[in-house]
């Protein structure tokens, strides 16, 4: 696809605009007021309930500071009071409920480095399926709720509609779609269903179709385009100094992918490529192309989902799970896996005991909305909803 | 870069703001001084041999021995190496030398390092409860916490 759109400037350019005036071409200056303004933390597009305080001058934006913490549930702390290892993950499922199994398979992963358990290639095939599957489904609920955040609603209702072929998938395999407690420390907690791989299958062949209409339909609508293309850019140095993750990072021009650059899993036995926003259309950093990178690494998704599922080896997915989970005393990990938003990481420290001593969840979300003020400076107030959109925060997993 | 390289550079320049070390483990990592953490991370983020240019997570922890840790996991995007960094400080004086002018996501790991355990970061730009009320009592990570009963009133504890 060729640049075809006018590209939008984010600033109004026959007009200068300071704190406090605004000067026009003619060299007239208009006094103006600075006010501010709550966003949330009841607004249908913040994605949950994030209040965000905004100071405006007219339609300008001169700061905002997002206010967190409405849906904090003390994940942390639950950790360190379960009575082992276990029991944690129901838990981390519900940090980034739209993405459980990407939580679970962090802190399992963390959990199976400190105790040095080599899990069956078979686990490990289910997990990337699993997870990609996952990646799909969160990727389909960013989509569908930027575009009701720009303005279109039918996008979103295709979306949904596919997302939940997928929940169907996770339905018959554990028997819940939304918060699965499937992996376990060492292993599943069941076998893949003797249908599901055909059914796997065949959503990936009904699937790939799909994107491309949603990219007809949404992404390379003009509508669209000018309303995302040059708003909200995040630069590379930027981003890097924030910690920023995921497509978000991505999308700023920065190749980095943990699934290729941590090496976890068996990714590397399958052929695919990390999605980096190029600019074809808009900026390198913008709004448009955080959106085509999630766009683009659907269709990666994919392609790892198929060449999983055709190489699935055979065995026992519970031959590794451990009777007893209790690492090295003084033990600790740092493990990162890239989660549907970014980079997702536990910090485990182990006292000796059957329990954590402490967790720490590093959410990508958290770090990713916390480079919301240095983009949204001089942006106008629609804007932001765009821009806050396109950082695809999950609230649960920014307050755990 | 190995972690015994990353110490060897730390220690010419630092001196004794390197307190101690463990290598031998999984995930190596250096204990520095409080007082000199702000320098020692400027130097490891702005060094070219060095490059840690991304903090990747930043924890407190409560040692749950009279004393209270904030540990920081970097990494390079551009070197591909990693290295933990950790900072002890005694219950009795909780100051920790923010270094958010450093890298820009700790500004929110500090804010929730104060929250959960009152470290205190000096110089941090805006040291705010972040996930809790502004008005909660006590931190809830330490070992120690006990949960107010009341809170506006709504009973809290059972």
């Amino acid at each position: 696809m060729k640049t075809v759109f006018q590209q939008s400037p984010t600033l109004p350019t026959d007009y200068t605009v300071a704190p406090g005036k605004i000067t026009t071409t003619t060299g007239k200056t208009i006094r103006t007021e600075e006010m501010i303004i709550n966003m949330g933390p009841q607004h249908p597009s913040t994605h949950g309930v994030l209040r965000l305080e905004i100071v405006v001058d007219g339609e300008i934006i001169l700061d905002c500071i997002p206010h967190i913490g409405y849906l904090h549930r003390c994940f942390e702390k639950q950790a360190e009071h379960m009575t082992n290892y276990q029991q944690v993950i129901p838990y981390a499922d519900r940090m980034d409920y739209c993405s459980a199994i990407t939580n679970e398979w962090g802190y399992v992963l963390a959990v199976e480095r400190m105790l040095k358990i080599e899990v069956p290639e078979r686990v490990e095939y289910i997990r990337v399926i699993m997870a990609e599957l996952q990646r799909i489904a969160s990727h389909l609920i960013a989509v569908g709720t930027y575009a009701i955040d720009s303005g279109a609603y039918t996008p979103f209702l295709y979306c949904f509609i596919d997302r939940e072929k997928i929940l169907d998938l996770f339905e018959m395999t554990c028997g819940a779609r939304l918060l699965y407690n499937y992996f376990w420390i060492g292993g599943l907690s069941h076998d893949l269903p003797p249908q599901f791989i055909e059914k796997a299958k065949e959503f990936c062949k009904y699937f790939r179709p799909r994107i491309k209409m949603v990219n007809d339909l949404f992404t390379y609508n003009e509508i669209f385009v000018k309303r995302t293309a040059n708003v909200g850019v995040l630069p590379k140095d930027v981003a890097i100094n924030y910690a920023v993750s995921g497509p978000q990072l991505r999308g700023s021009g920065v190749n980095w992918d943990l699934r290729r650059d941590d090496p976890y899993s068996v990714y590397h036995k399958f052929e695919w490529e990390p999605q980096v926003g190029k600019g074809e259309i808009g900026t390198v950093g913008d709004c448009w192309n955080r959106h085509i990178v999630r766009m683009r690494e659907m269709e990666q998704s994919v392609n790892i989902i198929e060449q999983a599922l055709a190489g699935l080896p055979s065995g026992d997915v519970q031959s590794a799970i451990p009777k007893r989970i209790r690492p090295e005393k003084d033990a600790e990990i740092y493990v990162r896996t890239e989660s549907p938003r970014g980079e997702l990481g536990y910090y485990i420290i182990s006292d000796g005991s059957t329990s954590p001593f402490r967790v720490k969840a590093r959410g990508p979300a958290f770090v990713n909305l916390s480079v919301l003020p240095e983009i949204v400076r001089g942006a106008m107030i629609a804007d932001l909803i765009l821009i806050a959109g396109s950082i695809d925060i999950v609230l649960g997993e920014v307050d755990r | 870069m190995t972690a015994e390289e990353i110490l060897h550079i730390l220690q010419q320049k630092f001196g004794d703001a390197i307190v101690g070390s463990k290598l031998d483990i999984m995930q190596p990592w250096i204990q520095v001084a409080p007082n000199a953490t702000k320098d020692i991370c400027a130097f490891l983020c702005d060094d070219p041999s060095l490059n840690f240019d991304s903090l990747m997570c930043l924890s407190g922890v409560d040692c749950n021995n009279g004393t209270f840790g904030v540990v920081y996991h970097l990494a390079s995007t551009v070197l591909k190496h990693k290295i933990v960094l950790k900072v002890i400080v005694p219950k009795e004086n909780l100051h920790v030398q923010s270094v958010s002018a450093v890298w820009g996501t700790a500004n929110w790991h500090e804010r929730e390092a104060f929250d959960m355990f009152g470290i205190i970061f000096d110089e941090h730009p805006d040291l705010r409860r972040i996930l809790l009320p502004d008005d909660w009592e006590g931190h809830p990570l330490r070992k120690d916490y006990k949960v107010q009963e009341f809170y506006h009133g709504i009973k809290v504890s059972s």
